[in-house]
């Protein structure tokens, strides 16, 4: 055999994934490159042979694809679903592959495996040529800052190893990369069962004058472009041997650091000297992008996890507004105004998507305006942080310009961005501190100010509630204000639906109003359904801690279907109003409210209205 | 038998391990560096992200290479997290005497735990079977020991080249409720940019040797002279045929059946567990060099001498969504 079965390590490492779409032999292609450079053990052939005789698809050949799909429903179903991690290596390069899923619904895990990948493999069915699901692979690949392809048109026994079938296909494909800007992009004609052209050149294809897939990926550029840029450190954890150790700890993301070099922490601006730099291999003079180091500075500044180091005169954007493309993971869609925390190098920070400027058509590479974005799809959005971010563009340097979404709730990894630039809107306009503070408003008053938050189903007697709080605190010489969920919808949000991205949006706005009302010194009293907990904890987030008092108005559904003030039951439950709280729509109850509320036979709402003030007295 | 075996700690560790070893180190290649690199920020998102983390340290190659980037990681710290050694109770004498010494030299705090259950219902691998024994004593016992301590992270040295179900799970592999893994639901993990978020009764598996094969954790066990249990050099040691490899036989525990005859043979072991489960191969490989080149002359993989991982198709993916590690 022409390779070294191991891996002899001086080598360097090419990463890259194979992609494409369903059953276009992904999996079968990975399986036959792990067999022909000697991956396979014979042990692990033994185990394929059975395998391929309970589950394969190849008859009496071994199912080449079942080395790589390792999880029991895949084998059983005969697809991938996950990601799966594989090195090889020849004689000239080592090799870390993902086999990645082509199905639709797992594009979430084809994204995980493109990420940090130097290049892809995009294969395609020689019968089926190019699909929606292949362009969409091809799109989040260039997304992902991918810029070398190659197209491997495989299951050419099928076609008969014909010429033009190739050549038709591989001129598509060579369209399609200009349009989305990759460097190179070579095209293979390949049997992945029978193994054309994968390791060596294909007796059945003398047409075909180019190398074998195999010598393409051993020639393909291996460049870390980060290691050209501006020189970045995030901050990842302070190491405090003693008390006259204090290290920061982190991978170098990007350049080279320098014994002596100046540093800043991007958000604050703090100034300092690298005075030493230790390396996992002892102390340095130098480290570059990649290296795990930590560094002990001249003079001590305040620096924690989640801060970004950057020489004083190349600093990164900071802001609290950007633009990014993202890519949408979960099945919940993105709707612009809810809540989630963003990680982007070590910070983490709640963010919100302010706009949605397009979404990207994959099958035509169009754009179309979009108010969400569901699972699989990609946009353009304006992102808004709680606390300042440090980064650059995605473009310039991956590593300090990827970002995640964490859904606050499920915890959940939602989705995933790339930075595009600083928004200018948000590079002009600074907060303008007043000369009158909030607490010099309230002081005037002589009264702490609020928010009370009435949430609970429609017909659960929130506003009946609010009102009388309302009346009594004025009585007793309170300045108050009284925001209604049906008042605010004739001004204010008069423009909003019903849609989640609607409530979403009508929730942020009434929240916004409460702030300012109670940064005017006021007691605000605010009654709304507000179904679901990501937006209340929003509106909480949003004002100093103590200012916000949620109140559950806790009466169960068929007792507010059966009062139904309004009428409005009967009509949802009829089908004439979608998305109805409670009857087409989930009403998620708070998990820690302030005070909870609850009707019992002989309880007035007047006694309600009593217990939410003795909680607003107390402390 | 939950024994905390605390070592009093040395007066201060150094800041570069290495650089006071009486050897010179060999230098790195650039892909082990790079490995290195990427296990040790790894081991530090733990250090920084997760209120109690504590590393699985099973004594074998891949905890002797994990223990020495977790403490690359924290130097000149000491290491801000316990070990914990699941002990079935059937593990060689000679691991057990290796992790004492470690955890003593390196003035680590060491965690044992073994199923007191298991002990008191007498399983054992031999007269229970593996699949039993596993559940018992590995699988209960890792959980007990982790909800015991409220361990929210657990690091462990398996790498995605041991075993098909391995190379589908993420760096970061969340783990829900009751420990299990749901391998069709994995959170999407970009760059490194790891999601460590977890809820309450939720915990982390962490691997930092995912992209470490068995040849790289050799080499850099070579290249930074990282001390290993002497079971993986090739010695004159006393085993008995079975099952088509070579058991050692380590004590008195282990029942002959009458065909079964005792014999002095040059072996050494892949990888180590439970002395009855861990099958040895002939090899006269008894320096490091020598067991690297013996490696990449290999036909088999390394899992090939483990009893365990026959008794069911699929069975490592099942474990773990139990709970296993
Ligand atoms: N005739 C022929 N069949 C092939 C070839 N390559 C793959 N197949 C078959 O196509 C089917 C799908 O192959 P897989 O390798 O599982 O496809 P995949 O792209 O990994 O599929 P997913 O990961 O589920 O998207 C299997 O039955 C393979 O045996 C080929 O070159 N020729
Ligand atoms: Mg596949």
């Amino acid at each position: 055999m022409a390779f070294d079965a191991a891996t002899p390590n001086a080598r360097e490492t090419l990463r890259f994934l194979a992609c494409g779409s369903v059953d276009d032999g992904k999996s079968s292609l990975i399986g036959r490159l792990l067999w022909e450079t000697g991956q396979v053990m014979d042990d692990t052939r033994a185990a394929l042979a059975r395998d391929s005789r309970r589950f394969g698809t190849t008859g009496e050949a071994p199912d080449l694809a079942l080395l790589v799909d390792g999880l029991e429903a895949e084998r059983a179903q005969g697809i991938t679903i996950d990601v799966a991690y594989r090195s090889f290596a020849t004689a000239r390069r080592s090799f870390l592959v993902a086999d990645t899923p082509g199905h639709e619904q797992y594009t979430r895990n084809m994204a995980t495996g493109a990420s940090g990948c130097d290049a892809a493999v995009l294969l395609v069915d020689a019968r089926k040529g190019l699909l929606v699901q292949t362009r969409r692979h091809a799109t989040i690949c260039a997304l992902l800052g991918i810029r070398d392809l190659v197209l491997a048109v495989n299951k050419m026994d099928l076609v008969d190893f014909d010429e033009a079938t190739f050549h038709r296909i591989a001129a598509e494909f060579a369209a399609l990369a200009t349009s989305l800007g990759f460097r190179s992009a070579t095209s293979v004609p390949i049997s992945a069962r029978d193994g054309d052209n994968v390791t060596t050149a294909s007796a059945a294809m003398p047409w075909h004058d180019g190398p074998p897939l195999l010598t393409l990926l051993e020639n393909l550029p291996l460049q870390r472009p980060e290691l050209a840029a501006p020189p970045r450190l995030p901050v990842q954890w302070i190491n405090r041997a003693s008390p006259d150790f204090r290290g920061l700890c982190g991978t170098v993301a990007a350049g080279t650091w320098r014994r002596g070099d100046a540093i800043t922490i991007a958000t604050t601006g703090a100034t300092s000297r690298i005075a030493r730099i230790l390396s996992p291999d002892g102390e340095r003079e130098q480290a570059e992008a990649g290296e795990a180091v930590t560094l002990i500075l001249a003079e001590e500044i305040d620096a924690a996890r989640g801060d970004l180091l950057a020489p004083p005169d190349q600093r990164p954007a900071v802001a609290t507004q950007f633009a990014a493309d993202l890519v949408w993971f979960d099945a919940e869609p993105l709707f612009p105004g809810r809540e989630y925390l963003l990680r982007a190098g070590t910070a983490w920070t709640p963010c919100t998507v302010t706009r949605i400027r397009h979404r990207l058509d994959i099958a035509t590479g169009a754009t179309e305006p979009a108010d969400s974005a569901a699972m699989n799809e990609a946009v353009l959005a304006n992102l808004s942080t709680l606390q300042p971010l440090a980064f650059d563009p995605y473009a310039e340097c991956r590593p300090t310009g990827g970002l995640i979404l964490v859904d606050r709730a499920t915890n959940r990894t939602v989705g995933a961005g790339m930075i595009r630039h600083v928004l200018r809107r948000a590079a002009n306009i600074h907060r303008q501190a007043g000369l009158v503070t909030p607490t010099a408003r309230a002081a005037l008053l002589g009264q702490s100010p609020r928010v009370v938050w009435f949430t609970g189903l429609s017909g659960s007697g929130k506003s009946t509630i609010a009102r009388l709080v309302e009346q009594r605190l004025h009585a007793a010489g309170r300045a108050t204000m009284l925001l209604d969920g049906d008042n605010l919808r004739h001004g204010l949000n008069r423009d909003l639906g019903f849609t989640e991205a609607d409530r979403v949006e009508n929730i942020r706005r009434a929240g916004e109003a409460a702030k300012l009302l109670a940064e005017a010194g006021l007691i605000a009293i605010c009654a709304f359904i507000s179904p679901f907990r990501t937006d209340r904890r929003m509106v909480r987030e949003m004002l100093p801690p103590g200012g916000f008092l949620e109140i559950f108005v806790d009466a169960p559904l068929a007792d507010c279907i059966q009062r139904d003030p309004k009428g409005l039951y009967a009509k949802a439950l009829a089908g004439e109003i979608p998305n109805f709280t409670g009857i087409g729509s989930p009403y998620e109850p708070p998990e820690a409210p302030d005070l909870i509320l609850r009707s019992t036979p002989g309880t007035t709402p007047e006694m309600l209205a009593e217990a939410v003030l003795a909680r607003l007295a107390a402390p | 038998m939950n024994l905390p075996v605390r070592h009093a700690a040395k007066p201060q560790i150094e800041a570069c391990p290495q650089e006071t070893g009486a050897l010179l180190p060999v230098a790195l290649t650039a892909h082990l560096r790079r490995l290195e690199s990427e296990a040790i920020g790894i081991i530090r998102d733990c250090f920084a992200a997760f209120r109690r983390p504590v590393l699985l340290y099973s004594i074998g190659k891949d905890s002797s290479v994990l223990l020495h980037l977790a403490r690359k990681a924290c130097a000149p710290a000491r290491l801000p997290m316990p070990l914990l050694h699941v002990d079935t109770g059937w593990k060689f004498r000679e691991m057990i005497a290796f992790r004492d010494r470690t955890a003593r030299e390196h003035g680590l705090d060491l965690i044992v735990h073994t199923n007191p259950e298991g002990l008191r219902r007498g399983i054992d691998p031999i007269a229970s079977g593996s699949a039993l024994h596993t559940r018992v004593m590995k699988t209960e016992a890792l959980r007990q020991a982790l909800d015991a301590h409220g361990f929210d992270a657990a690091l462990g040295g398996a790498r995605r080249d041991e075993e098909r179900s391995r190379a589908k799970e993420r760096i970061f592999s969340h783990r829900g409720p009751g420990h299990a893994w749901d391998p069709r639901d994995q959170r999407p993990e970009l760059w490194s940019l790891f999601n460590t978020r977890l809820a309450e009764g939720e915990s982390m598996r962490v691997f930092p040797l995912s992209n470490w094969t068995e040849l790289d954790v050799w080499d850099y066990i070579e290249a930074e002279r990282i001390p290993v249990v002497p079971l993986y050099f090739a010695a004159l040691r006393p085993v008995v045929r079975r099952a088509g490899t070579w058991i050692m036989v380590d004590d008195a525990r282990l029942p002959l059946a009458p065909d079964e005859q005792l014999e002095q043979r040059m072996v050494r072991f892949r990888t180590l567990g439970c002395y009855p489960l861990s099958g040895a191969v002939e090899s006269a490989a008894a320096t490091l060099p020598a067991i690297i080149a013996e490696m990449r002359a290999a036909s088999t993989s390394e899992r090939q001498g483990r009893l365990i991982d026959g008794d069911e198709d699929a069975s490592m993916e099942r474990k773990k969504r139990e709970g296993y590690f």
